[in-house]
């Protein structure tokens, strides 16, 4: 059976179950003690999985952990066999399962290049040619006479990440990479997303990071106990990944106080918009951002934001009961503007609709959209969280 | 085949082999040095051992020369089956991160193997001149004996490597059959030493006997006692060639139906 030329991966109808033995037993006097007991357990990790991915699309997989998705992930690569079903692959496809993979502590920066050069199928000259692109795109000039043990894990990364982007390939497919590193390598990794999207490159993506899954996926699976749950747009699978979450989430509270969460949260629709109403997410210092709420509740009649650090910490958190802007009958939209005059990284929105006064919450959102701050100028001159108003004098 | 000389497989190959290299003398002064220095230093003991303590050897011409001959391909063997034992194990970071020909690492590790051995003959052709061995139109049946432990070896290799994803005790076991197989060899003693021809003609027909004796004959002295000698050439001479083709398959086949599970099991 051959693949229509427009699909990039079929998967249809997979299977695999992992045994998984009680105590390792992977010695002959183990096998021969436990001869007739049977020592493992058997763990299903998927269950008749299928789907495709065409060619230029950006397929996302998402799930809780132990959902099976990096399993999935496996299959497709052709490290794990299926026990029962068919994955087709048309064309070359490489996994980055992990970055780094085959990285060798003892070898020096240089050599590791190669190695893993050769890992993605690039011989001693193709690798010479590329050389000093890839060490300066990972800027380790000086650093690559060194052993790799001597490199700090930023170096690592930084190192395997500026390889990885060399592979040229049909298909990509890859697992959390953007997990690791600081804010400036997963800048990076992001400008390199964009890149593969313009210019159409299938890839199959394993995230946690739903605003990732919006921003460049174009179509998404999602996976709950080894099955797809649902097939559709990165937006409803966001969604539903989110809800799905939130429940788990409660499910360590009791009873009455799960009832009522479940009641009250909700995603609410949030949009963020520059001064001129362009969707977007990413802003500069002392730039304007707006964030509209939009509900369909008479009886909401006041609103609040919170914008939080990616960490967890509280920025400012206003809302219009305690600034005392009144709602009239009609109001189901409302705008909140404010300058970002804060540090570089990582915000994200908490918002709540409430009746008369905040302390009658109506509806929250915990984990509203998300959005990046970048310095001015490519470089921030101070320290902090925020920057306040503030003046120097000279006495 | 086509995929076996693929572009990116070679590629592969090659810098497998490379780090294979550059780990094993890591950290030495003398490096590289060492691969031609060990059997060098190898030769000095046997000489002193053999040339004025046991003198065991005293009716085979050369008996030094015919004996490091015997010791390097030895080690060939034992080299290549101890390092690829382990080496799928070894790159378990490899096998479950990405996707490569699992025999590839099993391959690479055979490959430096060969490298070392080939070194080794250096030395031991520098040793067949200094003794003066007069030399034959036999040294051409040299790489056929080579061949014979290679794939011997390598059907040995691709079993071990694979079985020992399961069961971690091979390693053990495999080093006490090594140790056996040391002396059912007539490496460090000769042949005729064993006066019961019976056991003489069956312990002649294990395929390192038959490679070694036979390239100690065709390479260092006619002296040596092959298994077509002591068979007097009948068709038994074929048993360790056929049995040699047995194992390469056998390990072929077994490696190829346990390597799909490797990543779930290592």
């Amino acid at each position: 059976m051959s693949l229509n030329d427009n699909i990039a991966i079929k998967v249809s109808h997979v299977s695999k179950s992992f045994h998984l033995p009680h105590e390792s037993q992977n010695s002959i006097k183990g096998k021969l003690i436990n001869f007739n007991k049977r020592g493992y357990e058997v763990q299903e990790a998927l269950k008749d999985i299928s789907f495709e991915v065409h060619k230029g699309d950006f397929f996302g997989i998402v799930g809780r952990n132990g959902s099976g998705k990096s399993t999935l992930l496996k299959m497709i690569s052709g490290i794990y066999s299926a026990d029962e079903g068919s994955i087709q692959i048309n064309g070359k496809l490489v996994p980055f399962i992990e970055l780094g993979v085959g990285f060798n502590p003892e070898l020096s920066g240089r050599d590791n290049v190669f190695l893993n050069g050769a890992l993605l199928g690039f011989n001693r000259k193709e690798m010479t040619e590329m050389y000093e692109d890839i060490v300066a795109f990972a800027e380790l000039e000086r650093f690559m006479d060194q052993k790799l043990k001597n490199y700090s894990s930023g170096m690592q990364v930084r190192l395997a990440f500026s390889i990885a982007i060399r592979a040229n390939t049909d298909i990509l497919v890859l697992d959390e990479v953007l997990a690791v590193g600081d804010e400036a390598f997963q800048k990076k990794c992001i400008a390199i997303f964009e890149q593969y999207k313009a210019r159409k490159q299938t890839i199959v993506l394993v995230t946690h990071d739903m605003n990732f899954v919006e921003k460049f996926c174009n179509k998404a699976i999602f996976i709950e106990d080894g099955k797809i749950k649902s097939t559709g747009s990165p937006t409803e699978i966001a969604l539903e990944y989110s809800d799905s979450n939130n429940l788990s989430y409660a499910k360590g509270k009791n009873e009455a106080e799960l009832k009522k969460l479940e009641k009250i949260k909700r995603d609410i629709d949030i949009e963020i918009l520059t001064d001129k109403g362009i969707k977007q997410n990413r802003f500069a210092f002392g730039e304007t951002m707006t964030v509209r709420m939009k509900w369909d509740d008479a009886a909401i009649k006041s609103a609040g934001i919170a914008i939080l650090k990616q960490s967890g910490e509280n920025i400012f958190a206003p809302n219009t009961y305690q600034d005392k802007i009144k709602f009239n009958e009609n109001t189901r939209t409302v705008d909140y503007e404010v300058e970002l005059n804060m540090s570089e990284g990582d915000y994200y929105i908490k918002a709540g609709l409430f009746g008369k006064t905040d302390k009658k919450i109506i509806a929250f959102d915990d984990e509203g959209p998300s959005f990046i701050v970048e310095a001015k100028d490519g470089r921030q001159r101070w320290g902090g969280v925020t920057k306040l108003k503030h003046v120097w004098k000279i006495k | 085949m086509k995929q076996f000389i693929s572009k990116p497989n070679r590629a592969l190959l090659s810098e497998l082999v490379r780090t294979d290299f550059k780990l094993r003398y890591q950290g030495s002064l003398l490096g590289y040095a060492w691969s031609l220095l060990k059997p060098l230093l190898l030769f000095v003991i046997l000489y002193v051992v053999f040339v004025y303590f046991l003198k065991i050897g005293k009716d085979i011409p050369h008996f030094p020369v015919y004996l490091l001959l015997g010791i390097v391909l030895w080690n060939f063997f034992t080299e290549m089956t101890v390092q690829s034992l382990g080496s799928i194990v070894g790159r378990g970071d490899l096998i479950r991160k990405i996707r490569i020909p699992r025999w590839m690492i099993v391959f690479s590790s055979s490959i430096s193997a060969v490298i070392n051995v080939l070194l080794s003959l250096v030395v031991v052709g520098v040793f067949l001149v200094i003794n003066q061995v007069p030399l034959t139109a036999g040294i051409l049946l040299l790489p056929f004996y080579l061949l014979m432990i290679y794939f011997l070896a390598l059907g040995l290799s691709l079993f071990l490597a694979a079985a020992y994803v399961k069961f971690r005790d091979l390693s053990y076991i495999w080093e006490i059959i090594l140790q056996a197989g040391f002396y059912a060899t007539p490496i460090i003693y000769p042949i005729q030493m064993i006066d019961n021809s019976i056991v003489e003609k069956i312990l002649l027909l294990n395929p390192m006997a038959q490679a070694i004796q036979g390239a100690r004959y065709d390479v260092v002295t006619h002296a040596t006692k092959t298994t077509y000698s002591a068979w007097d050439g009948s068709w038994y001479v074929l048993i360790p060639i056929v049995l040699t083709a047995l194992i390469f398959v056998g390990g072929l086949l077994y490696f190829k139906s346990q390597a799909k599970d490797f990543a779930e099991n290592i």
